[in-house]
């Protein structure tokens, strides 16, 4: 049984959003993690990036699969989690620490189309 | 198999050579020292090669070799790969100092023999196939398959047709599929496959219009199934405006009873190291000979897909298994193929979960073992090989999650496949009293299962 | 007909097998196939013919190609093969072996992948190499592809039009599909100062199609000021003693293993590389093989980073490369196995002093006029003063292919070490011959 974090936002293509003023934090959940197994390689977007809801915005590998990562909110891309560059083991370790981009949003009101946790929670089954 | 650890560089010993050159007319000195005017165009980087004995790189290599296994090793039930065995006389003719030597720039008068080498394996090829002409230049399978598309793609810009940019491409298909198409600027549409595994005609009538350039079929499909409406796709298709493309890489059970040009098909390629028996060489080198119908003729000399004229020296070991075979033997080895898949299909599939029960072609695909006792497919096909024999193609395709794609070829005696077939059913026991040791399979090769995700994690890519 | 070599199923055995599928017959296989679809007529073939008498058929095409001792490089060049190579190369368990998908026991082909990645890296000074490419042509196309991949959004390339004409015609047929804007040009750098909207990449060679060793001194400040990437050419032979591309700052690096001691063979099978910085490592197409350990520690070699290919990534994978040309880098590595660092400097002296010596006869006749200024290894170009068709057909008629027109009418010269100084001599009277 995955864990599936309070709080936080989803999307039906298993990334979370924390909502901090109008940056989203976004990574991908504990569910996506665990249907992965090891995760070799999390490719990420370039600073300043401007990303719409929808696109993809890089993707998770491991040694016999890949995921598309898929931008829950539209935005520029602010800041990166460059530590899982050298560890991408921090995503299988701690889904919900291991954060993988921020997004300053553009429209606040595409968080209303994600999921809370509890509708998430049919979702990762 | 035993294991031997060595790379060339660590048998390296400064001042050995393994080739001895001749000496430098007038330069008493052996060095390289140009006379220059502009030292800057000059390496002044170390080059660092190992410096080993020609007895060292013999050992070292044949020592190399021992750790493969090739189909003169034992059988290759490879889905998708038609590991045929590779005759012997191919390679000789291949060898053949009057070919080999030949620079590809000489003129034609000087070429007259290979020259007749491609026109007698173009009308070969379009004999067997139903297509009008060949081009050789493509290298392998996926390199065709990008020739093709280019050529589907020529074909609509030349009526200014410039709004076709999408191409079909069955779920069943090769990876390659949509990835060739990727290459040649062409976006993908998925069509489904129904529950028995093949097209969804249904599903691939709303898909179809203006913008549509063609469609990837491989026939039969990846399951080994006939895709048994094709003359009904083939109209749809055509009606659309679309252009057929036929992925080669499942000639092999058409080869003497079908030919993909009948079937409507108006572009295909050729797996020469899959269906026409050149060895595969660990990889490659292959060759992917493209054909097309009448209506596209005219534009197969368009694209430059590859250096000179194609590999080859491959398509001469074509040549030579095709003249082997001749019009007579043709007619059978498609039909013994399929055979051969059916026997195994049909004496394995009370120990392994067969999703599709029809007759199949030259492959079949099981979905792991019957019984589930936590031994997943990766551990059967590790299992097979303490068993000396090669694994299926296993994980392929995607529709199955414990897909196992098994395809003997018409060369496997009975003898070979009932070896196999007694070897799968031990595992199949094993499962049951012994999961553990499977889980933890092979046991007599000369390594054990990989730490693959360091590898990925932390990759070591070069010998530092 | 009588039994079939290749064949070993008896009508028996046949009967065995039709019978635990449950069918009367082979043709009822098929029976899910639409009948009119079912070849009925003669396949238009020859007769099945024994071994021996496709021995003499190809006998017979043999006759009709003439050797020739080849004095022309332009990306095929004739140097001496040694023994050791076919002799290793024709051992059944790298010939007969499909890719390395069991590594448990393909452990072979996977140490000398790792070998090749490795002497491809010392060869161009950059960080990693990938298993093998079809051709250099489509080696440099594939580059040209990946300069657009990781620069994201731009689209323009750059490319010299002093590479060869058939690495060119390559670059062009993959880039026309994919839609990439490619600049091809003589003036590299001017073209580059000026500024190139969306500029992804730069593809210079590192010896020019007419011998001349060019100098990219600056280029690669200049291409990465630009937030582009620099792709050179090269000749992995010449290599052990040019400047290399990891000197000249380029990030990636392709060309044709041909030169390693693969025969000429008309053309193919020869082996693409391609070589790039760390940075651009996830970038790579084609297969990729690394060192880790097995369950018992023991040091192994898999496939790795496959998350880039087209088997998982589908339409999103970096190439369509599948099949590569495997055991043609086996051959090369054979190659370089033998020669050693040593031998790779004197295989260049022996060609740079042939080619020196034969370029400066064929001036002292006269009937040539220098046309580059440039330093040259072992290829050379030159402005004939006579007759171009008289001078190769009197080449030809001695056995010699030489003399190679250009498209602005020059001719090009390639000495090797295979070639003794006789032979030059006698281009060189037959030179004189002509009028």
């Amino acid at each position: 049984m995955s864990k599936i974090a309070e709080g936080l936002l989803y999307s039906e293509s298993h990334e979370w959003v924390k909502v901090d003023g109008n940056v989203a934090i976004v990574g991908v959940s504990d569910f996506a993690q665990a249907e992965m197994g090891d995760i070799t390689y999390v490719d990420m977007p370039d600073l300043d990036d401007e990303l719409s809801a929808g696109d993809d915005f890089g993707a998770l590998e491991s040694v016999k699969t890949s995921s598309e990562l898929i931008a829950p909110v539209s935005g520029k891309v602010i800041a990166r989690n460059d530590e899982l560059e050298d560890k991408p083991e921090l995503i299988n370790e701690d889904a919900y620490a291991a954060w993988i981009i921020k997004v300053e949003m553009s429209d606040t009101s595409e968080l209303d189309t994600l999921l809370n946790a509890a509708a998430y929670a049919e979702v990762a089954k | 198999m035993k294991y031997y650890d060595k790379l060339i560089f660590e048998l390296s010993k400064p001042g050995r050579t393994g080739y001895s050159l001749p000496e430098i007319p007038g330069q008493a000195q052996p060095s390289f020292r140009p006379k220059s005017r502009n030292p800057i165009l000059w390496r002044e980087a170390p080059l660092d090669l190992p410096e080993v004995s020609e007895v060292d790189v013999v050992r070292h290599y044949t020592n190399l070799s021992q750790m493969n296994f090739g189909v003169d090793t034992g059988f290759y039930p490879l889905g998708s790969c038609t590991m045929k065995y590779n005759p012997k006389i191919n390679e000789e003719i291949a060898n053949m100092p009057a070919f080999t030597g030949l620079h590809p720039l000489q003129p034609e008068e000087t070429v007259k023999g290979a020259l007749e080498v491609y026109a007698g394996m173009d009308k070969a090829l379009a004999a067997i196939t139903g297509m009008k002409h060949f081009t050789f230049l493509p290298c392998a399978g996926a390199h065709g398959e990008l020739t093709g598309l280019m050529l589907m793609r020529e074909y609509h810009m030349s009526r200014g047709d410039l709004a076709r940019t999408k191409v079909i491409v069955p779920d069943s298909a090769h990876g390659t599929n949509p990835a060739s198409a990727a290459v040649c600027g062409l976006d993908i549409v998925v069509v489904k496959s129904r529950e028995d595994g093949l097209v969804d005609v249904e599903a691939l009538k709303p898909l179809l219009g203006p913008d549509i350039a063609g469609i990837m079929m491989t026939n039969p499909n990846t399951l080994g199934l006939f895709e048994r409406d094709i003359k009904e796709i083939a109209q749809l298709v055509h009606d659309c405006g679309g252009l057929l493309y036929y992925d080669g890489a499942n000639m092999n059970p058409l080869l003497g009873v079908v030919r993909p040009g009948d079937m409507g098909f108006d572009i295909m390629h050729l797996n020469l190291h899959k269906t026409f028996s050149t060895p595969h060489g660990g990889g490659g080198p292959g060759s992917g000979p493209v054909g097309v119908s009448d209506k596209v003729v005219p534009f197969l000399h368009i694209p430059h897909v590859s250096g000179f004229h194609g590999n080859f020296g491959i398509i001469l070991r074509a040549y030579a298994y095709i003249l082997m075979l001749g019009r007579e033997h043709v007619r059978m080895a498609g039909k013994l193929a399929t055979l051969g898949a059916n026997y195994i299909k049909e004496s394995l599939k009370d120990c392994y979960k067969l999703p599709i029960p029809t007759v199949c072609k030259h492959e079949f695909v099981f979905d792991g073992l019957l019984e589930d006792n936590g031994v997943t497919t990766l551990d059967v096909a590790k299992r097979l090989l303490d068993y000396g024999f090669h694994a299926p193609t296993i994980y392929f395709p995607l529709l199955f999650h414990q897909a196992i794609m098994i395809e003997p070829t018409e060369t496997e005696s009975l003898e070979t496949l009932d070896a196999f077939i007694a070897v799968m059913r031990k595992i199949a026991e094993e499962a049951k009293s012994d999961p553990e040791m499977l889980h933890a399979a092979p046991h007599n090769t000369p390594i054990g299962r990989p730490d693959e995700t360091t590898a990925a994690r932390q990759p070591v890519l070069k010998y530092e | 007909m009588g039994a079939f070599s290749y064949f070993p199923q008896t009508g028996e055995d046949i009967r065995i097998m039709l019978e635990r599928i449950g069918v009367g017959s082979l043709e009822d296989l098929y029976a899910d196939v639409p009948a009119d679809f079912i070849y009925k007529g003669e396949y238009d073939l020859p007769s099945a013919m024994s071994e021996q008498q496709v021995r003499d058929f190809f006998e017979g095409l043999a006759a009709k190609n003439t050797r020739l001792k080849v004095f022309v490089g332009q990306g095929a060049y004739d140097h001496y093969v040694p023994a050791v190579i076919p002799y290793i190369t024709s051992r059944s368990e790298f010939l007969t072996a499909y890719t390395p998908y069991q590594c448990e026991i393909s452990q072979g082909t996977l140490r000398y992948i790792f070998e090749w990645q490795s002497m491809i890296c010392r060869l161009t000074g950059l960080d990693c190499a990938n298993a093998s490419m079809y051709d250099g042509p489509t080696a440099a196309a594939e580059a040209v592809r990946m300069c657009v991949a990781s620069t994201r959004k731009r689209n323009s390339v750059v490319v010299s039009d002093r590479l060869l004409p058939h690495v060119i015609d390559t670059i062009r047929t993959y880039a026309k599909y994919a839609g990439i804007n490619l600049v091809v040009t003589d003036k590299v750098t001017e073209v580059v100062a000026e500024g190139v909207l969306d500029l992804a990449g730069v593809v210079v060679p590192s010896i020019n199609r007419f011998g001349v060793i060019e100098s990219h001194l600056g280029l690669a400040q200049l291409v990465h000021d630009r937030g582009a990437l620099l792709v050179e050419y090269c000749d992995p032979s010449a290599l052990a003693v040019v400047k290399s591309p990891a000197e000249w700052g380029a990030d990636i690096a392709v060309g044709d293993g041909q030169s390693l001691g693969i025969p000429l063979c008309y053309g193919g099978p020869y082996v693409g590389f391609m070589a790039c910085t760390a940075a651009l490592m996830r970038k790579l197409p084609g297969r990729i093989v690394g060192q880790t350990t097995d369950a018992s520690g023991k040091r192994c070699y898999v496939l790795t980073l496959q998350a880039r290919e087209q088997h998982i990534r589908r339409e999103k994978a970096t190439s369509n490369i599948c099949s590569n040309e495997s055991l043609m880098a086996l051959w090369c590595t054979v190659y370089l196995s033998l020669m050693g660092p040593e031998g790779m400097r004197r295989l260049n002296a022996l060609c740079y002093e042939g080619s020196h010596y034969l370029h400066d006869a064929l001036l002292a006749t006269g009937k040539f006029e220098r046309v580059f200024d440039g330093e040259f290894l072992k290829e050379f170009c030159l402005k004939p003063l006579c007759d171009v068709q008289k001078l190769q057909q009197a080449l030809l008629d001695a056995g010699f292919f030489a003399a190679l027109q250009t498209e602005e009418g020059y001719v090009t010269f390639c000495v090797t070490e295979k070639h003794p100084r006789e032979e030059l001599d006698r281009i060189v009277e037959i030179v004189k011959s002509i009028n």
